[in-house]
């Protein structure tokens, strides 16, 4: 076989087994070893050597059984190292011996990648570190990549990723599924860091890859994971049905030069009507609920009215606003009232959106939001000098980004 | 792992001088729970639990240059308000936090002893 197609052969072999495996060989390892400190770089580890073996000798039968037996040697290694300098070399072994082995196989009695999802979102930790530690842990996704979607430099993003593993092992977090008493709170905080990743997402941001698809796809991949792993859980249901109904616009969210597309301006030929169907049919099944989760299953359900619309003309606001009532109601959050009067405007006219703009006005001062959306219903109004001071606020106030590109573009197309 | 759990303030709970006879006794029944639900757990010990005397009966002691100086505080503003304290051995945080779920709802500040 020429050398060329081996090394391909292997590159797809590592990558399949990356993304198919990652979660439950590092659960394995967390099981087995007890060190979330350790197992994660050990496992990096042998996927990197992986490359070079496999295009010498050939991809393994088994990939996975061959990164599980690589990463567990490495990680013996570092012990035995630590056990030395300690001299506690004795018990190394021993400790090791007396615990189970890892499974691979699908259809176990226990998937590790269940724990491993409680873990990275562990309530000892930092909410800003979950949802690195999430995408790390569960899914492997590169500190690089995690970098690039909370939008700080790399170095910062691996060294967040170290101070918590390293908490992780320090305070003694559990490797298991909580306990039914506090399983509520823990299903929540997980849902949370996975919300934070998919908001992170979703931020406009500077650079071809506008709209984060391959981070929104990753955030797509742990909500779903998440809701199959602990079926029945309505926060779970309704994350996973909101993220899947946003992400089903990705390919519209754009145009060619990176700039930000709005959902009524969007090609809806480009939205993935698989997605759509799939996010709705997990919408069917959550009975309204409360908290976090409900604010989450109303965001879903507003989704599902912009996803479900043939036209933008079509869109049903009458049902939009009342789903924004009732997130208003349940939240209290200005943004959801921005939204909220959009909704409204687009309902019954301007300058009723304008009378609900006017409360998240006085909650928001300082928000370029508040004078864009104001600037864009004072326009449709036909106001148009003060559509045109409201746009000037929102550009002063924007911060550099597609947004305020797309600001300055709406205020030239006034002019003409 | 052990694991110092320390008793820092009332949290959910009233202050105990401003409880009924009854109160105090339902209170005091959560520190025996908590002693049993240890005991039933498999690899959970308490090594040592005691409550603390008021910060007025305590003492500050420093050295300074050989000296030996006693002094009524000033005391660390969390032991001000210690109470009482638990060492407990515990497999890991996640199963101590669910046991201390038994004890009256004080803030508790939880440290992990280093092994050396």
């Amino acid at each position: 076989m020429p050398q060329g197609s081996a090394a391909v052969l292997a590159h797809e072999a590592l990558e399949q087994v990356v993304r198919e495996d990652w979660g439950r060989l590092l659960g394995a390892l967390i099981r087995r070893h007890g060190r979330p400190d350790l197992a994660e770089d050990c496992l990096a580890e042998a996927v990197a050597s992986a490359v070079d073996q496999w295009v010498r000798m050939g991809v393994p039968t088994s990939p996975a059984g061959w990164l599980a037996h690589v990463a567990s040697r490495r990680l013996l290694d570092v012990l035995r190292r630590e056990a030395t300098a300690a001299g506690k070399v004795h018990l190394v072994a021993s400790h090791v011996e007396g615990r189970p082995q890892p499974e691979l196989g699908p259809g176990g009695q226990v998937d590790d990648r269940l724990p491993l999802l409680f873990l990275a979102a562990h309530p000892a930790l930092a909410p800003e570190a979950r949802p690195a530690l999430s995408l790390r842990f569960v899914l492997g996704v590169p500190t690089a990549d995690i970098a690039a979607l909370f939008m700080v430099p790399t170095p910062t993003m691996a060294a967040r990723v170290t101070r918590a593993k390293k908490r992780l092992r320090d305070i003694g977090a559990a490797f298991a599924v909580p306990a039914a008493e506090a399983l509520p709170e823990r299903t929540d905080d997980v849902a949370r860091a996975i919300y934070l990743a998919f908001t992170a997402a979703y931020a406009p941001r500077e650079g071809a890859d506008v709209v984060a698809v391959s981070a929104a796809g990753d955030t797509a991949r742990l909500a779903r994971l998440a809701s199959e792993l602990v079926p029945g859980t309505p926060v779970f249901d309704a994350l996973c049905a909101l993220v899947t109904l946003q992400h089903a616009r990705r390919e519209a969210r754009a145009d060619a030069d990176g700039g930000l597309v709005r959902l009524a301006d969007q090609d809806r030929s480009r939205w993935h009507r698989d997605e759509i169907d799939s996010g709705v049919a997990i919408l069917r099944r959550i009975e309204p609920t409360t908290g976090f989760a409900e604010e989450r299953r109303l965001q879903a359900l507003i989704a599902a009215f912009h996803a479900t619309a043939a036209t933008a003309a079509d869109t049903d606001w009458a049902a939009i606003v009342r789903a924004y009532q009732r997130l208003e109601e349940l939240t209290g959050s200005p943004v959801v009232r921005l939204n909220h009067a959009v909704a409204v405007a687009e309902l019954s006219g301007p300058l009723q959106g304008l009378r609900v703009l006017q409360a998240a006005a006085d909650q928001l001062p300082g928000h370029h939001r508040v004078h864009a959306v104001r600037a864009e219903l004072l326009w449709r109004e036909g106001q148009i000098s003060a559509a045109r001071e409201a746009y000037k606020a929102a550009i002063a106030l924007c911060p550099d980004g597609p947004e305020l590109r797309h600001l300055r573009g709406r205020l030239a197309a006034m002019a003409t | 792992m052990k694991y110092l759990v320390m008793l820092i303030g009332d949290g959910d709970e009233k202050p105990w001088g401003d409880m009924s006879s009854d109160e105090q006794g339902e209170l005091m029944q959560r520190f025996g729970d908590f002693d049993a639900a240890c005991t039933a757990r498999e690899g959970v010990q308490i090594l040592a639990g005691e409550a603390l005397d008021a910060p007025s009966s305590a003492a500050v002691m420093r050295t300074r240059e050989g000296k030996v100086s006693l002094t009524e505080g000033p005391f660390a503003e969390a032991l001000e308000g210690l109470g009482g304290f638990y060492l407990v051995e515990a497999p890991d945080l996640d199963t101590l936090v669910e046991l201390l779920r038994a004890l009256p709802r004080y803030d508790m500040q939880i440290v992990p002893t280093i092994d050396v």
